[in-house]
């Protein structure tokens, strides 16, 4: 592969949004739980409630930083890297960019600054308000990011005209760019996935710590507000998957037979069958050692086991998406997708016996499981934004002809170096911090004092292997540990 | 001049420039004097000074960014693919700057703080030179082709007049944070923060002056608009009266009235270098024909119709809970549990 410009901004775009979108979905998911735990303080008064959405703001807060340090670089690369696309979708794209600063970044970043620094400024009520607002910002964040990216995937609500010195897509009707073909059902599945890694990065925690016989209890509360939360999400993920594929097999087909591994057309009358499992083989357009259900994927697109699906065959060679990379990222999502429903049905199983939390091996599974929900993202943007190729906007301009012609690879490299260094050790610092603070844990819970349940204590000092502990003991026994 | 949809959005971009230099201008300020704090308290307390604040200030970058791609993509795209080395510094610097914020007061370990501060400085200024050069490189004019790209290098950039804008740029954002610090502070600090505030002021006044007279000089077409918009010599009038109000609330010691002609000095600028610009918005020093204007670059009337229907419902919000935020976190920085 020749590393000229056009691949390495297509390497910088795919490493860099890769790398933001680490953080993003983490706040989405982990806004709705603290509009959850606060909600709950504030009926209850219970202060453990509060511990928790205070443990979870400072787990945000940091998560936010680095998602705003690392979303700016998206907005400039539009520019930088991709200045031929910039020009040719700018009169479309643009409107809903600028919609996402007015009504989501502002939104956001403003309430942050109560939710993080006003805990002592403002009344509960008004942090609670905030709390609300910060989350309700992520989430219109998404969906104007989703949009643009809809509009890309399904184009919508646009002409075509000669502008400059170059052609440009021009708006049309702001709504049916707004409600391009695609764009709702990939805006549900996005959130469901966000909602997904939020309650699985939170019952990781709240495990580690059931484990380690710390925070117990308000471990288990956050447990099992995240437990409902993530099976909910799972499941419904699953359907949303699937209209949003049926969506694709009408709007993208060439992308669905990526997806699928269908190089060939099936005839009249015989179905297209859905791998399980295989190795896509693009060379000699078959799926190797594959094990195929026949006539499911016809039946999962139009309800009819017999209705074939376009196969690769219908697009000339040159309009293929890199069928492997496609096909693995679209199916290793839907992989962790049953993982992620049967995990979950199997917690509320047992929680319902009343021995969730006694299941020790799968309070380990779930410690480790977030890594999935982790991936499982990152394939699904993979899956849709590699499926998409060669087009960057689909069926209208192609990614080849969309990089900004006068910048130097040297450039480039050079900035691909940078961003590596960077990233890799803005990454291991996020991973310290964040380790940092779930060493600490909810330390409002030590603080409260005379407040404190007994159960937690005698947890605390069982684990730091000692007998009676007061709150500052335990902090400093904490502090003594996490330095060996 | 008519009012046309495309005069409109130059105007809402100043103002979100404006915008941005007045609030993220105090923040990027805090940065550049943070060498000058002696000890971690102090330090905590510049970084606390603006903790809460400075992401909601730099969303108005951000925002400007955006509204550019929006509503001038031709030139948003000429402007980001020309000076990909100089965006991709600015991006560096601005990353490093939230997270230097973010992490260092995570641990207590001298190195580490160190680092951070050294990084936070670092970035601030120049994140700040980096704004200043590319504002003298807009008056001054590029070297763009009849095909709407840059056909210079990085180095071109760097030229002196740039280069001194960029200078005037760092110590009005110095002054102006100085300004802020005084306001947020108490006590010896506060009494040391006063004397940078003169010194600061000394050095944006020395600037301001050469770099007005090397604009008159060497760029002729600066005030060519002053003829047919005359009301921009009251506005040159405006500005050097708030110039010349802030040593005189300093010395009064009315600090509040020193921050608010810095921020009009600020808007001053901004508004003589857009009437400066108009109506271009990236000039070519090859042949004006091949500048890129308000009209030639837009986007189609519809998107821009539509862009200020989204700016006319959003920017109340903005500005009310803006307001809110600014009156939540009013008074002296105390360093507590939840700050950095």
């Amino acid at each position: 592969m020749e590393l000229d410009a056009l691949t390495l901004s297509r390497f910088q775009f795919a490493l860099t949004v890769a790398f933001h979108y680490l953080f993003p979905p983490l706040t989405i998911g982990l806004g709705v739980i603290m509009v959850y735990t606060e909600g709950k303080f504030l009926r209850t008064k219970d202060p453990q409630y509060e511990a928790l959405t205070r443990f979870l703001t400072r787990i945000f807060a940091v998560t936010f930083a680095m998602g705003v340090a690392s979303g700016i670089v998206m907005e400039f690369q539009f520019g930088t890297n991709w200045s031929t696309y910039s020009r040719y979708v700018g009169d479309v794209f643009g409107s809903a960019l600028a919609a996402e600063g007015i009504f989501a970044f502002f939104l956001e970043s403003g309430f942050l600054a109560v939710l993080v620094f006003g805990w002592d400024r403002v009344s509960p009520k008004m942090h609670f308000f905030s709390t609300c607002m910060v989350s309700l910002g992520s989430m219109f964040s998404a969906i104007w990011i989703v949009v643009a990216n809809s509009w890309q995937q399904t184009p919508a609500g646009h002409k075509i005209v000669e502008f400059g010195t170059g052609q440009r897509a021009e708006i049309t009707s702001f709504w049916e760019l707004v409600f391009n073909p695609s764009s709702m059902h990939r805006l549900g599945h996005v959130l469901l996935g966000a909602f997904i890694l939020g309650s699985f990065f939170v019952m990781s925690i709240s495990a580690y710590y059931i484990l380690k016989k710390r925070f117990e209890e308000p471990a288990k509360r956050m447990f099992s507000a995240a437990l409902g939360l993530g099976t909910v999400a799972a499941i419904l993920a699953a359907f949303s998957g699937h209209f949003q594929a049926a969506t694709v097999a009408e709007t993208q087909p060439s992308k669905l037979a990526a997806f699928e591994g269908l190089f060939h057309t099936p005839k009249e009358g015989e179905g297209a069958p859905l791998y399980i499992i295989g190795f896509p083989d693009q060379e000699n357009r078959t799926v190797n050692a594959g094990i195929a259900v026949p006539g499911l994927l016809s039946w999962l697109v139009y309800g009819d086991m017999g209705r074939p699906v376009a196969g690769l065959d219908q697009f000339p060679p040159d309009e293929w998406p890199p069928v492997a990379l496609t096909f693995y990222s679209y199916h290793i999502m839907v992989l962790l997708g049953v993982f992620f429903i049967v995990i979950t049905l199997l917690a509320q199983f047992l929680r319902w016996r009343g021995t969730l939390f006694q299941t020790r091996w799968l309070m380990w599974v779930f410690v480790f499981a977030i890594v999935g929900p982790y991936i499982a993202n990152q394939l699904g943007w993979m899956a849709a934004e590699v499926g998409r190729q060669p087009w960057v906007v689909y069926g209208l301009l192609k990614t080849a002809d969309a990089f900004s012609p006068t910048v130097p690879a040297a450039q480039i490299a050079t900035s691909i170096a940078l961003f590596i260094v960077i990233y890799s050790l803005l990454f291991f610092l996020w991973l310290y911090v964040l380790n940092n603070k779930i060493q600490q844990g909810p330390v409002e819970l030590e603080a409260a004092g005379a407040k404190r349940e007994v159960g937690f204590f005698e947890a605390a000092a069982e684990a730091a292997g000692k007998e009676h502990l007061t709150g500052s003991e335990v902090t400093e026994d904490v502090a003594e540990r996490e330095e060996e | 001049m008519e009012l046309s949809l495309n005069l409109v959005w130059f105007i809402l971009l100043g103002v979100l420039l404006t915008g941005y230099a007045i609030l993220d201008g105090f923040d990027l300020g805090v940065g550049i004097l943070h060498p000058l704090a002696k000890t971690d308290t102090e330090r905590r307390i510049f970084m606390n000074s603006i903790g809460p604040l400075w992401d909601g200030n730099e969303v108005w970058l951000v925002t400007f960014g955006g509204a550019l791609f929006a509503a001038f993509p031709e030139a948003y795209a000429t402007a980001f693919s020309s000076f990909y080395l100089a965006f991709m510094l600015l991006l560096f610097a601005l990353i490093f700057r939230a997270v230097s914020m973010e992490f260092r007061s995570k641990l207590e370990v001298p190195g580490w703080r160190r680092f951070w501060d050294y990084s936070f400085f670092v970035a601030s200024a120049v994140a700040t030179l980096l704004f200043g050069v590319a504002v003298g490189n807009a008056m001054q004019g590029l070297a763009i082709g009849a095909d709407r790209e840059y056909v210079g290098s990085f180095f071109d950039l760097l030229r002196p007049y740039p280069l001194l804008v960029g200078a005037l740029a760092v110590a009005l954002f110095a002054m102006h944070g100085s300004i802020y610090l005084y306001l947020k502070t108490e006590g010896e600090l506060q009494e040391r923060i006063h004397g940078w505030m003169w010194r600061t002021f000394g050095a944006f006044m020395a600037l301001y002056m050469l770099v007005t007279i090397v604009t008159l000089i060497t760029v002729p077409n600066a005030t060519k608009n002053f003829e047919t918009l005359p009301i921009s010599w009251v506005v040159v009038l405006l500005n050097v009266l708030a110039i010349a109000n802030i040593p005189r609330a300093i010395y009064l010691g009315k600090p509040g009235y020193a921050f608010v002609s810095s921020c009009c000095t600020i808007a001053a600028l901004n508004f003589l270098f857009g009437v400066a610009l108009f109506p271009n918005l990236l000039v070519s020093s090859l042949s004006p024909d091949w500048s890129l204007t308000i009209y030639n670059a837009a986007s189609s009337q519809k998107t821009l119709g539509i862009m200020l229907i989204i700016a006319i419902i959003g920017m109340p919000f903005v500005l009310a809970y803006t307001s809110v935020i600014y009156w939540v976190f009013r008074g002296k920085v105390q360093i507590g549990k939840f700050s950095y």
